[in-house]
């Protein structure tokens, strides 16, 4: 917490959890899918569904998906954005169980990839993805990160360490989740600064890992 | 002096700092955030000159044309106050009314999905451009002492969201509207040569002023009675300042002023924590009879 923190961020209002963190979620989940979303399917949970609509937490969450920024003007102009750029998309209420109150489903499609993500908006504008296509984790955006999916075997950490460790690239934090023993696992490393690109390349080139996806930090604006 | 090193993070620890440096508390903020932050002094500044431009920006907006919410329930409250008062009718002259104007009207932009500087909340973006614009306009205060003054605004916030909270969901308005005064009327002290004693003075009469003050949105939207809390807040911010200024001594120390604030919030019964459950929010709006 800074100063800039106390004075800002900077954003398009009415509320930085309703608002602000609902930019934030969509802008995630498109850093995520990292192809152009065409199909959204949007579940809006507790608050998100109650008073959503009054704090433009829908629009929000389209204005994320689109690439705009939580300080963008356009972001009352969303909607009409995403017919523009052939996004279709559809939100309706649903419960998500015993979860933080502003909490959204995301079902995304885009060309030759699809992604469902779970997240909440727990207050400033700060985020919590906490379900990426059926893995638990707990990631707020506020770092580089990595996510890896791979089958469940002996010495994934220890190459992904090795690898950050070459390129003498801090680990912030390293969890790895599994549907089940020997089942399928997501890595999800934050990183304390932007890796180069070689990095992920030879992620992506291992034969370990069936899926590489890096997401920059996200950042405020302003 | 008092032998017991204050802990860090208070108001009471930059006191003594600026005390022992001869130094105006900006500068303890200025320097704490180059520690923390790790960039320079003119980088820093130069962010907090970008940030008031916003504000600006979003305070001329909301004066230039009537802000409409979706809900309906803001219908440009500010710009119909400029237009009344405009013909004379400010019932404490034009710079009273241009507070209260201002307040509303960043606070409007906010409620009408425009841009702001969520200062230290969206909900309370209009106190402190409204307070310490205002202000600073009529005194005439040169550019370099705004930007300082919104350095101990942000350094006053910090100590309350580390000792209290900022969040209306955790301690109602009067740690998002109560906090934004605080900071401000800080601010403002400093910068037409307040002491650091009276800056802290200036935050401890802030948040006595409006202590248990509750958050009861009217259906859950940032917009009533929260825009006309923002001028509510703008003017408490100057009143402290004044007040502190002339020399009114606070009875209690500024961090323990917060942390009453503090507890005094969480023991606020749910209802009045920002889920329109209690207070206004129960009311049903009637329509508009203007």
């Amino acid at each position: 917490m800074g100063i800039f923190d106390v004075i800002g961020p900077v954003m398009v209002g009415p509320s930085s959890s309703h608002t602000a963190g609902a930019v934030r979620i969509g802008l995630f989940a498109r850093r995520l899918l990292a192809v152009e979303p065409q199909r959204a399917e949007i579940g809006l949970h507790g608050s998100f569904a109650a008073t959503g609509e009054g704090h433009g937490t829908p629009l929000a969450l389209l204005a994320g998906l689109l690439g705009l920024s939580p300080d963008d003007e356009r972001i009352p102009l969303s909607a009409e954005l995403a017919l523009e750029r052939g996004l279709d998309y559809q939100f309706e209420d649903e419960d998500l169980g015993d979860v933080h109150p502003n909490s959204v489903r995301l079902r995304l499609r885009g060309e030759a990839t699809t992604l469902e993500i779970h997240a909440s908006s727990v207050g400033g504008g700060r985020i919590k993805v906490w379900n990426i296509d059926g893995f638990a984790v707990n990631l707020d955006g506020e770092y580089p990160t990595i996510l890896l999916v791979y089958p469940d075997r002996p010495g994934a950490v220890a190459v992904v360490s090795a690898i950050l460790a070459n390129a003498t690239i801090n680990i912030a934090t390293l969890k790895a989740h599994r549907t089940q023993r020997g089942g399928q696992a997501l890595m999800a490393v934050q990183l304390d600064e932007v890796p180069p690109p070689g990095v992920i390349d030879s992620l992506r080139h291992l034969p370990h890992f069936e899926q590489v996806r890096f997401i920059p930090a996200l950042g405020f604006g302003g | 002096m008092n032998a017991i090193t204050p802990r860090e993070g208070t108001l009471e620890a930059a006191l003594l700092a600026a005390h022992e440096r001869r130094v105006p508390l900006s500068d303890i903020f200025l320097d704490q955030e180059i520690q923390a932050s790790g960039r320079l002094r003119e980088d820093l500044c130069a962010l907090m000159r970008t940030r008031i431009a916003v504000m600006r920006h979003s305070l001329q907006r909301g004066l230039a044309s009537p802000q409409r919410s979706r809900s309906g329930l803001i219908d440009g409250g500010a710009h119909r106050l400029i237009e009344w008062s405009g013909d004379g009718h400010g019932l404490l002259g034009a710079a009273f009314t241009k507070l209260l104007a201002s307040a509303l009207a960043v606070a409007e932009v906010n409620a009408c999905m425009g841009r702001v500087v969520a200062a230290p909340t969206a909900g309370s973006c209009g106190v402190m451009p409204a307070a310490i614009f205002t202000v600073a306009e009529e005194r005439n205060v040169p550019e370099e002492a705004l930007v300082r003054a919104f350095f101990t605004a942000g350094g006053i916030g910090m100590v309350i969201e580390k000792l209290a909270s900022l969040s209306g969901a955790e301690g109602g308005c009067q740690a998002e509207v109560g906090s934004a005064s605080a900071m401000a009327a800080g601010g403002i002290v400093e910068m037409l040569g307040g002491s650091p004693d009276q800056v802290c003075a200036a935050v401890s009469f802030s948040l006595a002023n409006v202590m248990g003050l509750i958050c009861d949105p009217v259906l859950g939207l940032v917009e009533e009675p929260c825009v006309r809390r923002n001028a509510l807040g703008a003017l408490n911010a100057v009143a402290s300042a004044e007040m502190a200024l002339a020399g009114i001594p606070s009875l209690f120390k500024a961090d323990k002023v917060i942390e009453t604030m503090g507890k005094v919030g969480r023991r606020l019964p749910e209802e009045f924590r920002e889920t329109a459950r209690g207070g206004l929010a129960l009311l049903q709006p009637e329509a508009d009879k203007s």
